[in-house]
Formats: structure tokens, sequence, C-alpha cells
């Protein structure tokens, strides 16, 4: 019965529709049949074109040779225990190169923790934090770690260098837009990339130029108000920038946080454990709520002399990161063993509060005596325990700049002191760096080796230059 | 028996010390219903081991006795209907020899790893039917969900989204919202952050677990109850002795004592912790440089370089090798940190069906047939397939004769990811290549951890001279990233040169064997219980599905109440309807903690109705 119902139904739909009507549809189905079937089908290759295109297809070599003169090819061969000295090629030398800042490395007291903790833990942890790689000892460090600064999580990571790569694609993602400082190291260009963000560079520390850039986004704000309320805006600074040693101008930038309600991601690497009276980082020096900043992160690979790195913040932004941060969830978990290294060096800091202020003197002295070089200008702050020297003029290009400034720390190996000068991947940063030496302080070094070093940079480049 | 780690303590002593006095065993976050006369029962059958002096044959004759009954059970079979994932594959192009596992090898000792596979493997038309490849299928499974299955896993899904919505409605928690930011854009996006609050936080006790011990063969877990439903933890102050089946420990070589931690603290002792700067400045010792050496030799290559994260080998130097003009072919299961790797490099992506050689060739076929869409369809500059060589959720093995194959037909590079295959697999270690047979040298970019079967931390990548000299001039890593601290290095060489037999012991091969017989008879035991498990014979890697969203909770609770530490994956890891458990094993493992483990899962399986197979099952004891 249904079924004669329906067939009627249907039959009087057919009967009442006007011919064009029907005609019309009728080639409107023909079309999306074509079109679906044509989609199907491919641009229509027979399998003979097919065939000879394969045949044909060079592709290029996987990868293109490597000049063998290449200065990463030729690193220099450290053969001791690295600490205030040092022992480059052979040479016995004053340490300025490696990111020793506290001298915590020749510390045999952390070293006889980690060495303990091994004997509990063994090295590796066989799995990421999720699968059985947490340990007591990273959350102690994480709780630590929170204490120390005065916020309410930490999160560790296994590498420095995936701290703030992870940390920054954890809350940006496409669509949003990211204010950057034009000379942020590496890693924070990775996680910008990794983020698929819009990014909008500013000038290096020109607060001016950051402001003009956000006033433009204002206007275009304006006129898509719709957009405007998804879009999240994020600035991203470091405290000492890794690429100039300069301090960021981190009051300013809180007030425009503020203003243009942007969320501030910190990178602390060498700021943490170097500036403030108690070594809280630029946050203290500054006199700053950490509460303003809505994420510090900070590599252990400097002050605390270990390896990882570590993101802080309230509990409501860093918690986010165990699930979405991409180094933090897939990678194993630090070795036990350096991450009790990272828990003694911050034991250190609590209990010796007075080597940060010893580092901050060291770093003035350096930083006094180094401008007085002929033929290097000195880059960088002076409470900054990383500082660039570069070529007095300017030469011709780049490369140029950069034989030179090797021939330098070659032959300041030799004398025995070990700078080295900075090492980039030029076709990669977003911008070109300018050569430079990179000298590391140490807390350790006393007046004379300062004098000392003075005394050889100096005659090695004047002779060189 | 067998267990030839030096700190393996042996399952009697283990558990003897568990059972006086320290039984912590009911944890108070379970919520599965665990009868508790199963509980002491088993306990009892564990006890009886060192009570007894002949406790196996018992043992036995009781698991025959199980077994017996299960066949009556199933005296009418109920394998009607049995679907593999992917359909049959008429590839043509592989020889028979290039499928060969490791079983070969326990029989005839050292097998030739490099070089002399060359000739064996020849890819000609001329073969017809290929049983080898068959084979491989074979001891691959993918069993199908059950229609009534899948349905109740979307149900409950469903059901867990409805509940969380309500939850989300009444209860907003103070931790869930932000201070000091009014006014600005939210920082989640509400689906992620819902998510993460209310369906993750129901199991959320069951990862991130801390453990206070080595994770070897046992582990200790740190006891932790919650007051407020998930939101946050406190610790008891107990603790948990269970059997690891959770860490990537494949060789055992995560330990406390024995060379690799002697050596390992002398180097610590010698040289320091760090070098507090990258390779390319003052980073550089030798030791590294030995490392990288050794790396090569053992993977049967010209060159290697060391990095100091696996994720960060991947994600790190897969830009510097592709370029926006370059077509990647990447399994649908690739690793995160191929996929960032990807994404930083600005390659074209795209993506064939997990070890289906049939999508993979279509998609390479395409690729070259259509070009650069972007560009006109002019041809890619390169094309590299990525694949990994045990995939870690699914337990399956990658199919690389054929994908050498491939490759040479299409002229791509092959870009081998063995972060879980390299040490656990192939006669003496050396990874699927040596696995399958293949020459080292097909494979254009060789990747691997030193995580997991070295029991350190770092990666490598392994290939030509030409290849690893350009990585080292344009790998992020190698030139901004911190190097390699000294007594990880110094693990990883040393657990290396046991396992290539340098230490002159056989200690190495030993545990690789060891580990591939643990693999076959724990994936037959499951198979013989009825539950499904994933992936391929041979790979240590094994998921156990268990579909439902709640059963993962379910499942790893109950299994650490009866002292088993096991790892789960549900959504958004896996496919939604693919909840999962995953058991690794580990050479240090003995049969007697196998066994164990065994009866506790057919137990727990049997309560929670994780018996999903329609497949025949062995009715015969199953030989170790």
């Amino acid at each position: 019965m249904m079924g004669i119902q329906l067939f009627n139904e249907l039959g009087s739909i057919f009967r009442n529709t006007p011919t064009y009507a029907l005609v019309l549809e009728t080639l409107l189905l023909i079309t999306v049949i074509a079109l679906l079937l044509h989609k199907r089908g491919g641009r229509g290759l027979s399998k003979e074109q097919q065939e000879s295109l394969i045949e044909q297809y060079e592709p290029e070599p996987l990868v293109a040779d490597t000049d063998p003169d290449h200065p990463l090819l030729r690193t220099r061969l450290v053969e001791s225990r690295v600490g205030k000295r040092i022992v480059v090629n052979g040479h016995n030398c004053l340490n300025l190169g490696s990111h020793n800042y506290l001298g915590l490395l020749e510390d045999d007291e952390i070293l006889e923790e980690a060495c303990k903790c091994l004997r509990k833990y063994g090295v590796g942890s066989c799995g990421p934090r999720g699968f059985y790689g947490t340990m007591d000892v990273h959350l102690e460090l994480e709780d630590r770690l929170a204490k120390f600064m005065g916020l309410e999580e930490a999160i560790v990571y296994s590498y420095g260098f995936s701290t703030v790569a992870s940390a920054i694609p954890a809350y940006a993602k496409r669509g949003d837009i990211i204010f950057v400082d034009e000379a942020v190291n590496f890693a924070i260009q990775k996680g910008l990339d990794a983020s698929r963000s819009t990014i909008v560079f500013f000038k290096h520390n020109d607060v001016q130029d950051l402001e003009r850039s956000l006033q433009q986004q204002e206007k275009r704000d304006q006129q898509n108000p719709k957009k405007a309320q998804k879009t999240r805006r994020f600035l991203v600074v470091e405290g000492i920038y890794m690429n100039t040693g300069k301090l960021c101008p981190l009051p300013e930038l809180v007030e425009l946080r503020k203003k243009y309600k942007l969320r501030l991601f910190l990178d602390e690497t060498i700021s943490f454990g170097t500036l403030g009276q108690t070594g809280r980082g630029i946050t203290e020096h500054f006199n700053v709520n950490r509460d303003e900043i809505d994420l510090i992160s900070a590599s252990m690979e400097g002050s605390m002399a270990t390896i990882g790195g570590f993101c802080v913040g309230s509990h409501f932004i860093a918690e986010h990161q165990r699930l979405s941060g991409l180094g933090y969830i897939f990678s194993a978990s630090l070795p036990p063993m350096l991450t009790q290294a990272a828990i003694s060096a911050l034991d250190r800091f609590e209990r010796e509060p007075q080597i940060f202020s010893q580092l901050q003197e060291r770093s003035r002295q350096v930083h006094t005596q180094f401008k007085l070089f002929t033929k290097l200008k000195l880059g960088g702050d002076e409470l900054s325990p990383v500082k660039h020297l570069y070529l007095a003029e300017d030469r011709e290009s780049f490369e140029v700049e950069s034989k030179l400034l090797s021939q330098v720390s070659d032959k300041c190996i030799e004398r025995g002191v070990a700078v080295v000068e900075a090492a980039y991947l030029r076709n990669r940063e977003h911008k070109p760096i300018r050569p430079s030496l990179r000298i590391v302080v140490n807390r350790l070094l006393t007046d004379n080796d300062i004098r000392e070093t003075f005394d050889i940079i100096e005659a090695v480049s004047i002779a060189e230059l | 028996m067998g267990n030839v780690d030096d700190d393996g303590a042996t399952f009697q002593q283990s558990y003897v010390k568990c059972s006086n006095g320290t039984v912590k065993t009911s944890t108070p976050i379970s919520n599965g219903h665990i009868p508790n006369q199963h509980l002491s029962k088993s306990w009892r059958d564990v006890q009886q081991p060192q009570q007894q002096k002949e406790p196996q044959d018992d043992h036995e004759e009781e698991l025959q006795q199980l077994l017996l009954n299960k066949q009556l059970k199933f005296s009418a079979p109920a394998y009607t209907e049995i679907r593999t994932r992917s359909g049959g594959l008429n590839f043509k192009g592989v020889s028979e020899s290039s499928y060969h596992p490791a079983k070969q090898a326990e029989a005839n000792g050292y097998v030739s790893q490099t070089g002399s596979s060359c000739d064996k493997f020849k890819p000609s038309r001329a073969d017809g039917v290929l049983s080898a490849e068959q084979e491989h299928y074979q001891k691959t499974s993918f069993e199908d969900v059950p229609l009534y299955t899948a349905c109740l896993t979307y149900l409950g899904f469903y059901l867990l989204m409805i509940l969380g919505y309500i939850n989300q409605l009444l209860f907003v928690p103070k931790v869930a919202t932000e201070k000091g930011r009014e006014g600005y854009v939210a920082l989640y996006d509400a689906f992620e952050s819902f998510y993460s609050r209310y369906v993750y936080r129901r199991v959320r006790d069951c990862w991130n677990r801390p453990i206070c011990s080595v994770p070897g063969d046992e582990l200790v877990l740190k006891d932790r109850v919650t007051d407020d439903y998930g939101w946050s933890f406190r610790f008891t102050g107990t603790e948990t002795r269970c059997l690891n089946l959770g860490s990537y420990n494949y060789l055992g070589f995560a330990a406390a004592t024995g060379p690799c931690a002697d050596d390992s603290e002398n180097r610590a002792r010698q040289k320091g912790l760090a070098y507090c700067s990258p390779r390319s400045e003052l980073g550089n010792t030798q030791l590294h440089i030995d490392l990288e050496r050794l790396t090569a030799r053992y993977c049967g290559v010209e060159d290697a370089i060391v990095f100091g994260m696996g994720f960060a080998t991947n994600a790190l130097n897969l830009p510097s090798l592709l370029g926006p003009d370059c077509l990647v072919v990447s399994d649908e299961k690739n690793h995160a940190s191929i996929i960032l790797g990807l994404r930083l490099s600005g390659a074209t992506t795209r993506v064939f069906k997990h070890n289906s050689m049939r999508d993979l060739e279509r998609v390479l076929r395409n690729g070259i047939c259509y070009g650069n869409p972007k560009k006109g369809g002019k041809p890619w500059d390169k094309i590299m397939i990525l694949v990994e060589g045990i995939f870690s959720m699914e337990g399956s093995i990658v199919r690389l004769p054929e994908i050498i194959a491939l490759k040479k037909k299409y002229k791509a590079y092959l870009y081998l990811d063995e972060a879980h295959s390299i040490g656990s697999m192939g006669p003496t270690g050396r990874g699927v290549v040596e696995y399958f047979g293949a020459d080292p040298k097909d494979v254009d970019i060789l990747m691997g951890t030193f995580t997991k079967s070295f029991g350190s931390a770092g990666g490598y990548i392994a290939g030509s001279k030409k290849l690893i000299d350009f990585l080292r001039t344009n790998s992020h890593a190698h030139c901004y990233a911190g190097s390699i601290s000294p007594p990880i290095v110094q693990q990883i060489y040393t657990s290396m040169s046991i396992i290539m037999g340098e230490d002159n012991t056989d200690t190495g091969r030993q545990k690789v064997q060891q580990l591939a017989r643990n693999t076959r008879y724990f994936r037959r035991r499951l198979a013989q219980m009825g539950v499904i498990t994933y992936g391929h014979e041979d790979s240590p890697v094994v998921p156990m599905l268990v579909y439902l969203f709640s059963k993962i909770g379910a499942v790893i609770r109950t299994l650490t109440t009866r002292h088993i530490a096991v790892v789960g994956a549900g959504f958004p890891a896996t496919p939604i309807m693919e909840g999962r458990i995953r058991f690794c094993l580990s050479a240090a493992h003995t049969k007697e903690q196998l066994d164990y483990a065994l009866d506790v899962i057919d137990d727990v399986s049997e309560n929670l109705g994780l018996k999903y197979s329609r497949k025949p099952r062995d009715p015969h004891p199953i030989e170790y």
C-alpha cells in the first residue's frame, strides 16, 4: 500500500512540474555527475604517459655538496673538564666561551649529588613524562623552580633548545599574531615557525617601533572587530639577548602589554640566575611583578650548568604545556642525574645568593676593560654576562668579517684564551647577524685574569686585523 | 631464568619483598571493580614458586587445564569473518629473501649485516605471488573492531562528553579561570580546554605517574591520591612496586649498577656534567667523535652525527634537508617529532595509509606525474619517503623491502626513523634494516634515538659522508643546541659496544635474543587469550585494544593494584575508537615475570570484557 501511495505521490510531483524545470534539473544532474566523475578520473594521463614521466623524472641530489673548508666542519676539540680553564686543541686556556656563568660546572658537590642520583635511577629515564618517565626528582625540580620564582607551576623540558621552541606553539596557533624582537635567538625563531601565526618583527629593543606596529594592528582590528575578538596577541622577548647581549626594556614592555592586551612571553635563557640580587632574573632586576609576565622560559644549560630547560608561570598557563608542549609530551624526560644537578644548583642559588652580585661585578669589570680594544668594538649591556666583540671597522661582507674573527679566535686559543666566534647558520636566520666573538663572563675570573685576557686579545687583534 | 641484566632482581626475590609486610596493594585511586578474592588468589599463585621446589610443572598443568576449558568453550568456532584493515597487495619486486625475521639468527649466531645482502635484494618483476610478503602480512595483525564494540565506544565517548558539558555548566573550579587578564582574548581553544578538563581529567591519574626507582624490569610507583576528582593529587607517602611493562627499556640497559652505570659515573667525574656550549663552539670532544664513529659502524654506513635529544633530532634536522619545493610522502602514523619537523621545513606533505604499499605507490605516482601544483605542475626537487621502523602506537613494522623497491623505482629518498627499532630488532640489534637483511646504504637517512634501547638520551642520524657533512654545517641542533652531557654519551657508548659484542662477551647478543623471545611468547599468549593486539609478531611494542575510553582507565588502575605498570593511549593520541593499552617488552623481563603478567592480564580482560578477538585461538600451550 505504502509503496503504491509513494509512487503516486512522485508521479503527481512530476506531472505538476513545468517541463522547462524538468529539463533544467536533468541538465543540472548530468553536470553534477559529470563533474564528480571527472574529478575521480584525474587529469587524464594515460598509463604510458605516466610511465614515461616517471622514467624522465630526475630528482635533485639529497643534499648539496659541502665546502670542505666550511667553518662548522673544523670544530675545536675540548680535551678537559670544562670550568674556568679549558683545554682546547691542546692549549690550556682561560675559558671565555662556555656559558658557565656562575662556575657551577666545576662544583664537586653538585657532581657528587648527581652521581648519587645516577646510582639510584640509572642514566636514562627510558620514557616520556607521561609514560613512567616522571621521577620524583623531576617533580622536586619543578616544585623548587616554581617556589624559587614565586610562581604557581614550573614544567621541565629535556633540552634547552626545545623549551621555548615548544612553549610558543603550545599557545600561539594559526591566525594569532606574535610581536617579536628581531634579534631573538634561533630557538624562538623555530617556535614562531612552528606556531604558524602571523609574525610581526619590531626593531631590536625599540619600544617605539613596537608601539607603532601595535597601533597599526589596532587600526586593522577596528576594521574587522569580529576577527579581532578571536585573535590572540603575543609578545615574545628575551631577558638578555643571546645574539646581542643587551637587556630588554621590560618595564616599558609590560606597560605596552597592559595597554594592548598582549600576552608576554619572556625567554630568560641568559638572564635567569645571572640578573637580580638573588638571581631571579630580569624581573627582579627591574623589580617587575612576575604575575605581569604570562610565561617565563629558560634553559638550564647556562647558569645552572646542566642540560634541559623549564617554563614557569601561573598554573592556568604552564599546566597547558603538559598536554600540548610537543617537546614535553613526546620526548623522553630529562635524565635524572642531570635533573638532580639542577636541583643542587638551585640549592646553591638559595644558599649563596652572593654569587649573583659577584657575577654582576665581574661582568661590569669585563665591560669596562673590554671597551678599550682598539680594533674591536664591544656590544652588549654592562650587566650581561654575555657580550659580543665586533670588528671596529666594517668590512665588505659578513663572510670576510667572520673569517677574520675566526683567525683571531684561533690565535687567542693558541695564546691561552678561549674565545670563540658565535656560531650561526647564516642562511637560516631570519635576519643576517653580524659576526662577533661571543664573550662569556665567568664568576670565578679574577682581576688579573681579566687584564691578562684583555692584553692577549688586544695583541692578537692588532696583529691579525 | 635467562635474566641477563646485572641489576635485575629475580622475580622471586622482588615479589617476596612485596608480600612481606609492604603490601600496599590497593591504591585508593582505582575504581575499577576488582574482585578481592581474585587478588589474593593470584598472589598465592605468585608466591608458590618460591615455596615449592617444582612449581613450574604445576603451573603449566594449570595452564593446560585452563586452555582445555577454553577450547571447549570455543568448540563452535566464532571466526566466520575476519577482516584485516588493508586489502591484499600484489607488489612485484620483492624477493623472498628480503623477509627474514630474527628467528634464523638464533640458530647460527652472527649474521653478516652489511654489503653481502645487496645481491640478495634485487627487484625482479618476474616474481609471481610472494609468499614472503604474505608472511609479513600474516604476522601483522590489525583485526577490525566488532561492530557492537564500535557502537559502544562511540556511545561511551559521547556520554563522557555530555557529562563533561553538564559538569562544566555546573562546577567551574578556580584553577580553570585566569587571573589578572580580564578583557583578553581567551588563551585556549574552547574544545581543547573542555576536553582536557572534563574528559581527560577523569583518567588523569593513569598518566604522568611518578616513579622513584630505575625504570628497569620493575619500577616503584609513588602512590598518590586525589581528593578533588582528579584536579590535583597528593602523595600518600607509600610506594608500590610494579612489574614494568611501560618503559622503553627494550634491552634492559636502564640500570643503576653494571658496566654502563660504572662507566657513566667515571666519565662524569672525569669530564663533568655538561659543556654549556653547542658542539659548534666549545662542546665538541673526542668522546662525541668516537660515539659518532661507533654509531656509523653500528649502522653499517659511512658517518653519523649525534644530538642531545631524540625529539629534536627529527624536528631540527628535517628542515635542513627539505625545502618548500620538496614532496614528502609520510606514513599516517608517524611520530609527532616528524610531523613537527615537516611543518618547520615548509615542504609539501602527503600522507599515505599506514603501512599500505599500494597507497604509497599511488601517492608517489601522483607526485611525479602531476608535480608541484603550487608551481603549475613543475617537477618536485626531491621526493622523500618518511617512515618509522616500528610504529610506537601501532606496534607494526615497516615493510622495508617493498619501500626500498618503491623508492628505487620512483627515485625517491628514504628517511627511516628507527627510534623504537634500533637495538630491539634484527639478530644483532641493528634495527629493521638488519631484520629484513636490507643494505643500510639503500636507506638514505637512518635516524634513531638513544633513549630507548640504549637507556640514555639523545638521537643520531647516520648515512653517507656527504649527508652527514651537510648536516654538520646545516643542522639546527648541531649549531645552536647544547652538546650532549659526558655521562649520557658514555652510557650510549658502553651500551652500544656491549650490543656489538665489543666488550668481548655475548651479553649484548643474549639481550637481543631474550627480547625477541619475550616478544614472541608474550604476543602469542595474548593472542591465545583472545584479546586484540595490533602489529607485527616480532615487534616488542604490543598494543592491546580496549576500545572504550573508560576501559583504558579501568585496565591501568586494575593492573596497578595487581602490581603491573602499563601505559594507555586514547583519543587524541589514537583515533576515538581505538583506545589501547600498550605493553613494551624488555630483555630484562624473565619468563616468570611475563607469566605473572599474562595471568593477571587474562584475569583482568575476562573481568572487563576485553576478549574481543574472533580469530581462532591456538589450543596448544605456547612454548617460550
